[in-house]
């Protein structure tokens, strides 16, 4: 149980214009669990990879029990006994479970006998699974399983999981540290990867803290201080956003009975929705992933029709208003997808800018552009929200994450919008754009506007937002004070455990 | 070893570049063409882009150029409009042929009166007629989201026994002993698509297409609702969050498209060849995909690639007449161009890299 | 006007030869689609086909050798698609006409000495006793390999795409590339090897047009067969059986519309000509209503960027 699995020894690569890792060692033992520790961009996702064999390190050794390990393709590190649960799941949604589970695998038996086995291993280990459903079918925790069970399947000894719990709700959570309770007691080592400290701290043996690339430390967690260990991660003290606590003025935006189908053929409909937002008001809305989001975000942008009394601004029915209607009333959002949704790659910030700044900015006349005008838009942006960019003629995509997020947020609260939707404001977003972002929310709220954060995370909702309610399964809960909410009662509002059960340990 | 890595953001040296490099490269594999066809290639070359504009009898072909450049520009802006959006109307030779159609009907429905209202009528009908068959795939893919490709093209065949049908049957010259074939428009004066200056061939259909490259730049670069196609074309969720109506654009591209192929139909029924026959579309609307590619799908750009395609047409035709090299070779010559200008155009966006050994 | 001159036997089994070539190049682009590529060349290396089978028939005086080297041609048109696709990364809907315009200037400049010859004809594979039984020997037991051929990879491919890993893995990669390269599935080769197959079953469909069912060569002879193909493939909600099936509805329109022509039916030539591409466009509409899905990544262009 203590011998060494897996040690690292001063991996280093490099990206143009960025070192993803910088000589960074480590070891990981038989049967630990290792954390490994990091702000988004840290070089996590890099360390793994190359570890998994996507990616090739530019130097720096790896040795696999003591003899060398350069996996060249995933099939090779799998070979050697290293699987990966990923971020963003490597799944097939048109296939069933049983296919794509035998996807996963070198050798994958005759598709009968890999239903039966799922079926015995998803038991065993509390994850319970049918085979023969359509993956797209499956909520996110369910798809979770699907990668889990893959992975246990081939007798892993080290398992690489990558945010795991960032589409789970806390019961879930819960859930799958008991599984992998059991994996490490059966002598599996983990690699656990995320930026939740309270996590690693219950569940982790040892960690590494990644910061830009380097490694930065090494600790116990569970004798480790949550606060040491941020201060090691982002390197400095970080300004917390405070909220004004202005007083509520009246409801803007009243939504009654909204129900929705999805769009694409494996989302979410919005059944039976209900909330009224207040100006100043911040309503946090919390769920796990594929609950309703985007789905709500399309509804409220007016990217998708509904009944025109479901939605009324200021009294008014908007339900069959297109979005830049809605923009001209002063109903304005940003959704989760920067690249291809909220901005387009290829085109400059100039032309970003115009995307949703037209009407409220006056940037065309006829029909006719005023392109110095949009220019000088672009500018404020970039010069109001700390944007970093050479200049307003750069394509979005020659951004980093959270310099796009940041143009993108700041082009809609520039337009002085009554209501702003946001959906996941700080994703993959570093810790001080994401402070940025979160402060530049709170200050418009106290300026009177009525904003809606819908978010994945947990601690971003408590922080900012002054009433919380959750998305499952397209429902929305009952709207609620942040104030006084237990961990345990926000659980349940997300829908709890979706049909799991702790593990027959 | 070599590695693709994507730009930061488009290059745009290479914007301007690549339909260059294309040039060269297509110069290049079709001399070796050539070559292998037995003809010396340097002649070829020269005989194909040089004579027709500095050889001998080039005071006769220049004028040519305008007379087949004319409606390789007209239909290839209507075409890139929707291509940027991503609207695949590929079926601009069946809107060229049904344009032709209907304005040389209603100008041989005038027949023999003269008037100064026939030609104009006949350009609204000619535009109409592209339109009309345009609209067929936009309607069905508005309405039931059938593909476009496929329905715009299988028109292109359908239009082509129409034309059939048509110089057999209600157009046919009734005195012209039985031939296939209606009368010809040039002995019609009122329906006569004359040149503008005498000896230049710049006929009306050429002051069109020139007007539609400038109405395309400003529409393209000035106007909202060019910005909306642009915006379509590069990521059409960011389109419908900018409250782009996709089934207004559907519409407004492949009718616009479809009244410029007409248009460039009628212009060339009324004008260079004359009378519908059987034979009448020659293939402009499917040379006029690689003018709007090869032109990068810019106004501007397609403005010189017209003339170059034309170029190529003509100097092809001389080269059939003087060196015996076959007209096909001159067809595999222009498709060879698109080849080679989809492999490079690879260069504005991505960045190619030389990885040493070791590192692999 | 003579119907009755229409022998309904007869009628089946030209059907099943009319049917062929778009049942072949069909089920090629099946496998090309499944793999998330949209090849929209299927004229061009179809005609391309037709040609490099005619040219080694004429050359071997062996028909099997012909559609061999046609089999080759499609492939190495093909191959250039896969180039610009899969490596140069260029637009999947624009190499597409490329190569259908490409195809077709190649294929008029090699035909140019062998227009008006004759091929030696495909055998019939009258199959003995089964070939003699009236009727059913007729429609379904005197026809050339080839029938017998098309019918086959359907029913391989079906099982190929259903019950093996390789089918497998054609299908994820065409469901999500990315997911597919994350598992260390080699994305580019798979495709690459799908277009190829795809292109050798659109030369086979070719060669069958200027070997069997004209049989001669004339330029642009597949005169929209390979669209006519495409179609299909949307027709079958990308399911193998039900490209057999659209197939034989579209040879059936087609022989139909033929067998009125020269019945002398009252409808003049060119409408009934019209006819086939007319009734693609009302069955594409039908199908549109089917939401069944096409490959999840299909058309899209994968480039791994790490």
């Amino acid at each position: 149980m203590t011998g060494t699995l897996l040690k690292i020894e001063g991996l280093t690569k490099a990206y143009p214009g960025v070192v993803a890792n910088d000589q960074v060692s480590f070891e990981i033992n038989e049967g630990e669990t290792h954390a490994l520790l990091g702000e988004n961009g840290a070089g996590k996702s890099t360390l793994v990879k190359m570890i998994y064999g996507l990616v090739k390190p530019d130097s720096g050794t790896m040795q696999m029990h003591g003899t060398p390990f350069t996996p060249a393709e995933p099939r090779a590190a799998r070979a050697a006994g290293v699987a990966m649960v990923f971020q963003h799941f490597s799944l097939f949604d048109a296939l069933n479970v049983a296919e794509n589970i035998a996807l996963g695998m070198e050798n994958p038996p005759a598709m009968r006998d890999l239903a039966e086995k799922i079926r015995t291993v998803s038991e065993a280990y509390g994850l319970p699974l049918d085979p023969f459903r359509t993956v797209g079918d499956l909520s996110a925790g369910e798809r979770q399983r699907v990668e889990i069970i893959r992975c246990l399947l081939q007798d892993p000894k080290l398992l690489i999981m990558d945010e795991p719990t960032s589409v789970l709700t806390p019961q879930e959570v819960e859930i799958l540290f008991e599984t992998l309770r059991k994996l490490t007691a059966e002598g599996v080592a983990i690699l656990y990867i995320s930026h939740k400290l309270e996590e690693i701290r219950a569940l982790c043996d040892a960690a590494t803290i990644l910061r830009l690339g380097k490694n930065v430390g090494t600790c116990v967690p569970a004798e480790t201080s949550a606060r040491d260990m941020a201060e090691l991660m982002v390197g400095s003290e970080l300004q917390t956003p405070k909220s004004a606590g202005a007083a509520l003025g009246e409801v803007v935006l009243d939504i009654a009975g909204l129900s929705m189908p999805s769009p694409s053929a494996f989302g979410t409909a919005l059944r039976n929705i209900h909330l009224r937002l207040r100006a100043g008001e911040v309503l946090g809305i919390g769920g796990v992933a594929g609950n309703g989001q985007d789905e709500l975000l399309l509804a409220l942008s007016g990217e998708q029709r509904c009944a025109a009394s479901a939605i009324k601004f200021k009294g008014a029915p908007i339900g069959q208003l297109s979005p830049n209607a809605r923009r001209a009333l002063g109903l304005l959002t940003a959704p989760e997808e920067r690249l291809g949704h909220a901005a387009a790659p290829n085109m400059s910030l100039t032309e970003n800018a115009l995307l949703t700044g037209n009407l409220r900015k006056k940037l065309s006349q006829n029909g006719f552009l005023n392109w110095s005008k949009a220019r000088n838009f672009a500018s404020e942006i970039i010069e109001k929200f700390d944007v970093r960019t050479p200049g307003p003629d750069n394509a979005a995509r020659s951004l980093s994450g959270g310099n796009l997020q940041k143009f993108v947020i700041g082009r809609e609260v520039l337009q002085e919008p009554e209501v702003l939707v946001v959906n996941q404001p700080t994703w993959g977003v570093d810790a001080s754009a994401a402070a940025a972002i979160r402060q530049a929310i709170l200050d418009l709220a106290a300026g009177g506007t009525a904003v809606i954060v819908i978010s994945q995370d947990l601690d971003e909702l408590m922080e900012v937002a002054d009433n919380f309610a959750a998305l499952n399964e397209g429902r929305l809960t009952e709207v609620r004070p942040t104030q006084g909410l237990t961990i345990e009662e926000i659980g349940l509002m997300m829908g709890g455990a979706h049909g799991m059960e702790v593990a027959h340990v | 070893m070599f590695k693709l890595e994507k730009r930061p953001q488009p290059s745009q040296a290479f914007a301007y570049l690549t339909p260059i490099l294309a040039i060269v490269a297509t110069m290049i594999a079709g001399g070796l063409l050539f070559m292998m066809l037995g003809k010396n290639p340097f002649e070829s070359i020269r005989t194909i882009f040089w004579d027709p504009l500095f050889g001998e009898f080039a005071f006769y072909y220049r004028p040519q150029l305008l007379v087949k450049g004319g409606p390789l520009i007209l239909i290839a802006i209507g075409l890139s409009l929707g291509f940027r959006a991503g609207i695949w109307n590929i079926g601009a030779e069946g809107q060229y042929i049904v344009g032709a159609i209907c304005g040389a009907g209603v100008g041989l429905a005038f027949y023999p009166l003269e008037a100064w209202f026939i030609f104009p009528l006949m350009i609204i009908a000619g535009a109409f007629g592209g339109w009309v068959w345009a609209m067929i795939p936009a309607l069905l893919k508005v309405r039931f989201q059938t593909n476009e490709i496929l329905v715009s093209l299988m028109l292109v065949y359908v239009a082509e026994q129409l034309l059939a049908s048509m110089s057999l049957g209600l157009l046919k010259n009734p005195d012209g002993h039985g031939f296939p074939g209606s009368r010809n428009l040039k002995d019609y004066p009122s329906a006569f698509n004359d040149e503008v200056i005498t000896g230049s061939g710049m006929h009306w259909g050429v002051v069109a297409a020139f007007i539609a490259v400038i109405f395309a730049y400003i529409l393209l670069n000035r106007h909202m609702l060019g910005f909306s196609i642009r915006l379509t074309g590069e990521a059409p969720r960011a389109a419908r969050f900018a409250s782009v109506n996709p089934t207004r654009l559907i519409l407004f591209c492949l009718g616009m498209s479809g009244a410029l192929a007409g248009l460039a139909g009628l212009f060339e029924v009324a004008g260079p060849a004359g009378q519908i026959s059987i034979d009448f579309n020659t293939g402009y609307g499917f040379t006029a995909i690689i003018v709007a590619f090869l032109g990068r799908l810019h106004p501007v750009g397609i403005l010189f690639a017209g003339l170059l395609m034309a170029l190529t047409y003509i100097g092809g035709e001389i080269a059939q007449a003087n060196l015996g090299l076959p007209a096909a070779a001159i067809q595999l010559f222009q498709g060879m161009l698109l080849f080679f200008l989809l492999a490079v155009d690879l260069l504005t966006n991505y960045r190619i890299k030389r990885i040493s050994k070791e590192a692999v | 006007m003579d119907l009755s001159a229409i022998n309904p036997a007869l009628l089946l089994a030209s059907l099943l030869v009319a049917a062929t070539p778009i049942l072949l190049a069909g089920i090629g682009e099946l496998v090309v689609e499944r793999a998330g590529v949209l090849n929209l060349g299927v004229e061009g290396m179809m005609i391309t086909g037709a040609i490099c089978g005619f040219m080694a028939t004429i050359v071997t005086g062996t028909p099997l050798l012909g559609f061999i080297f046609a089999a080759l041609g499609g492939a190495g048109l093909a191959f250039l698609f896969a180039l610009l696709t899969q490596y140069t990364l260029a637009n999947q809907v624009a190499s597409g006409l490329a190569l259908t315009l490409f195809g077709l200037g190649l294929s008029s400049l090699l035909g140019q000495d062998y227009v008006g010859l004759k091929p030696p004809s495909t055998p019939q594979l009258d199959i003995p006793v089964l070939s003699d039984l009236p009727f059913l020997g007729t429609v379904l037991f005197s026809h050339d390999l080839m029938v017998y051929f098309g019918i086959g990879l359907v029913a391989a491919v079906w099982a190929v795409l259903k019950y093996t890993r390789a089918g497998l893995v054609l299908r994820a990669v065409g469901e999500n590339h990315e997911a597919a390269h994350a598992l260390g599935y080699k994305v580019v080769r798979i495709r690459v090897l799908a277009i190829l197959f795809g292109g050798a079953c659109a030369g086979l469909g070719g060669a069958y047009i200027s070997l069997v069912r004209v049989p001669q060569w004339t330029e642009g002879m597949t005169a929209g067969a390979g669209w006519i193909a495409l179609a299909l493939v949307v027709f079958a909600s990308w399911k193998p059986w039900r490209v057999l099936l659209g197939a034989w509805l579209f040879g059936g329109v087609t022989v139909l519309q033929l067998n009125f022509q020269a019945a002398g039916v009252a409808i003049p030539v060119e409408y009934l000509s019209m006819s086939p591409y007319i009734i693609t466009i009302v069955v594409l509409v039908i199908m549109s209503a089917d939401k069944s899905r096409a490959p999840a990544s299909l058309g899209r262009i994968f480039h791994a960027s790490s």
